[in-house]
């Protein structure tokens, strides 16, 4: 009797593998079980012309993306829009941070590699050692915001010399009077991102442009961390904090942190803004966001170009943008993407 | 008289001791629930925090839709879809190699330095941190050692027929048989997510495998033995039956864990956003406690706060009904002496 269960239920196995196995089969595209045809080798003139929307409806493949958590939200906005007029293709997006995402994408495993940071010329490097060419383009600005409790009435503006004094690993400031006596005579906490962040990379760049110093503070009154939302809680909930994330967690949470004016290049005390970010005003604390397609999926993938085309248009980037917090690049940058896509694709 | 008063001076002694003992009793029996209690405390808490967040959020979307940029279209249909197969391949490779390997170590293993060695290092195996086990997936499972990359010499040597591109690799069909489809390497693949899976719990499987079949009392095997039989018929018809409840309340408890598991499966190489239901074992994949990592993360409150705690809801419902069906595996194959 027991053997009989035991025998039943190992059948059970069995089968439910079998049948796994077999919806696997019966789905698959014929193309994967012949290497030597290359089914997905597309015509001239599909590639190098904008697909009709009855093309886009039967375009099928797929589309690997994968890098920063930064561009993450615009590239998903993207695809689920893509999703609509190309339902057959499909994009896949990875959360592997700008470097990892470059890892896999200098070895070919990725159509696309998000980026919150140009590509280094260590990455550049792999790349080429593995044939890997590429095309960058400018996708997005995000303006760092500078940011403090709501109870803070003394900082009302902030210049790029005194955030560096702030922030630079040579600092000396503990205390709000050490950047300015007429300020409280408490200690700052500090909420910094953590070393994994392209976010923190880009401020240790503007830190070391000002005052040449090549990291950011480390002691016992920062707290770091890779979760823009633990940086968020604590500045909300210490009256006497000071720190920096993404402007898009500081819109959607405006009624708990303080951002702090920024005085740019001209002398002005800017606050970020999708305005005041996409025209350069708000400086230097605007940050480029990049993704980096890969040359031969461009040559070769129909759906990979369909993908960047859709991203440059209008229903793209532009419809999405302000829903996820990003600013547009300056005026003209996605019709010199659509005119870069066309140059790498014929 | 007399005899009366030793009685009385006795039964003195007595009802003072017993009262002390008594008070000593009841004392330890406070701490003994408030232990009971802080445990249980601790998830009514978390899980009333968590629904009170998320109850209103398990809505049909959320089941029906992807990650959306608006909270409110936003759901998790194929994390879920991502989990359910991954942990089903996570089981059907671990059950096989898990419960042989103990069955060796139990019944046909020498006892030499070897097994010892190997006994101490499936016990160490056991406490390496996922993470590294996700390092070992990518490399072993999603890559194969670069083995099946362009101009490899692996690949030169044997003239096979590559695919470039990120979802290349060598593709054939297994024996020719149609929905036998074998992808080399495994690439970011559910397959690669599942053997990386089975790697983190085997040590666990075998453990408990071990200590079922062990259980089993050696009377009933040397009563098999007393009838003539071999080896592996005692072991087949005797000890693996009784054993059995163990071995599959075991595998259970470790699938329990590989299901909340999230960093070895990112460093493996599992996607955050798939918005779509895979159509193959060789497809790209994400799981539920990737979604939920990635929800908590992003700006808007209503996916940290909400659509996570739906997240995490419906994962627990998930886990409870996985320890149900052990619970209810291991009455039904019990057997009562």
């Amino acid at each position: 009797m027991l053997r009989k269960n035991i025998v039943s239920l190992l059948l059970v196995l069995v089968i439910s593998s079998l049948i796994l196995a077999a919806c696997s089969g019966s789905n698959a595209t014929p193309a994967p079980s012949q290497p030597e045809s290359n089914q997905s080798e597309p015509t001239e003139a599909t590639i190098s012309e904008p697909a009709s929307s009855s093309e886009l409806a039967i375009l099928e493949g797929d589309v690997i993306v994968d890098g920063s958590s930064t561009v993450f939200p615009v590239t998903t906005a993207v695809a689920e829009e893509f999703a609509l007029v190309a339902p057959n293709v499909r994009v896949s997006v990875g959360l592997s941070g700008t470097g990892g995402g470059f890892k896999v994408f200098c070895v070919g495993e990725t159509d696309i590699s998000d980026a919150s940071r140009p590509i280094k010329d260590s990455e550049i490097e792999v790349c080429q050692s593995n044939g890997i060419e590429y095309v960058e383009f400018l996708v997005a600005l995000d303006g760092l915001t500078v940011m403090v409790n709501p109870e803070n009435d003394w900082l009302n503006e902030i210049s790029a010399e005194q955030l560096a004094a702030l922030l630079g690993a040579s600092s000396t400031i503990t205390k709000w009077s050490d950047l300015d006596p007429s300020y409280p005579e408490e200690e700052i906490l500090f909420f910094i991102p953590d070393p994994d962040s392209g976010t923190r990379d880009y401020m240790t760049e503007v830190v070391e442009g000002v005052s040449g110093d090549e990291d950011l503070r480390q002691d016992e009154n920062t707290t770091f961390s890779s979760d823009d939302n633990v940086l968020l809680d604590g500045i909300a909930n210490e009256k006497y904090a000071f720190g920096f994330f993404g402007y898009a967690y500081y819109i959607n949470n405006k009624d708990s942190v303080k951002a702090v004016p920024v005085v740019n290049g001209d002398g002005n005390a800017v606050l970020p803004s999708d305005e005041t970010v996409q025209n350069g005003t708000y400086n230097p604390l605007s940050r480029p966001l990049f993704i980096y397609v890969n040359q031969n999926s461009l040559q070769t993938k129909p759906q990979v170009v369909e993908f960047v085309r859709f991203f440059f248009g209008p229903d793209g980037g532009p419809a999405i943008m302000s829903d996820v917090g990003y600013s547009m690049p300056p005026t003209g940058s996605y019709e010199a993407n659509l005119g870069l896509l066309a140059g790498s694709i014929q | 008289m007399e005899a009366e008063k030793i009685i009385s001076i006795d039964t003195k002694h007595y009802k003072e001791n017993i009262s002390r003992r008594n008070l000593a009793e009841k004392i330890f029996n406070v701490i003994l629930l408030i232990s009971v209690l802080f445990g249980l405390l601790m998830l009514t808490v978390l899980i009333i925090d968590i629904a009170v967040g998320g109850i209103a959020w398990v809505r049909p979307e959320l089941f029906e839709n992807y990650h959306s940029r608006k909270p409110e279209n936003a759901g998790m249909k194929s994390a879920i879809a991502g989990s359910i197969i991954v942990i089903l391949l996570t089981g059907l490779f671990s059950f096989p190699v898990g419960v042989g390997a103990a069955i060796y170590l139990e019944e046909y293993a020498p006892k030499n330095r070897l097994t010892d060695f190997i006994n101490l290092n499936i016990n160490n195996l056991a406490g390496v941190p996922s993470i590294v086990y996700g390092m070992l997936g990518l490399v072993v499972f999603g890559r194969m050692f670069g083995l099946f990359s362009k101009d490899s010499w692996f690949v030169n040597l044997f003239n096979i027929p590559i695919e470039s591109g990120a979802t290349g690799g060598w593709k054939f069909f297994l024996f020719d048989i149609p929905w036998l489809e074998i992808h080399l390497p495994f690439g970011r693949s559910m397959v690669a997510g599942a053997l990386t899976m089975s790697l983190l719990i085997l040590p666990i499987v075998i453990i408990a495998s071990r200590e079922a079949i062990r259980a089993v009392p050696p009377s009933i095997r040397e009563g098999g033995y007393a009838l003539g039989t071999t080896k592996w018929h005692v072991i087949g018809t005797l000890v693996l039956p009784i054993a059995f409840p163990g071995i599959l309340t075991g595998m259970i408890l470790s699938l329990s864990r590989a299901i909340g598991e999230t960093a070895p499966l990112i460093i493996m190489g599992a996607f955050t956003y798939v918005p779509f239901l895979p159509k193959t074992v060789w497809d790209q994949f994400t799981v539920i406690p990737i979604q939920i990592y990635n929800w908590i993360t992003l700006p808007q409150p209503e996916y940290r706060v909400h659509l996570a705690a739906a997240g995490i809801l419906v994962l627990l419902v998930i886990l409870f009904l996985m320890n149900g069906i052990a619970i209810y595996l291991r009455k039904k194959f019990e057997i009562k002496w």
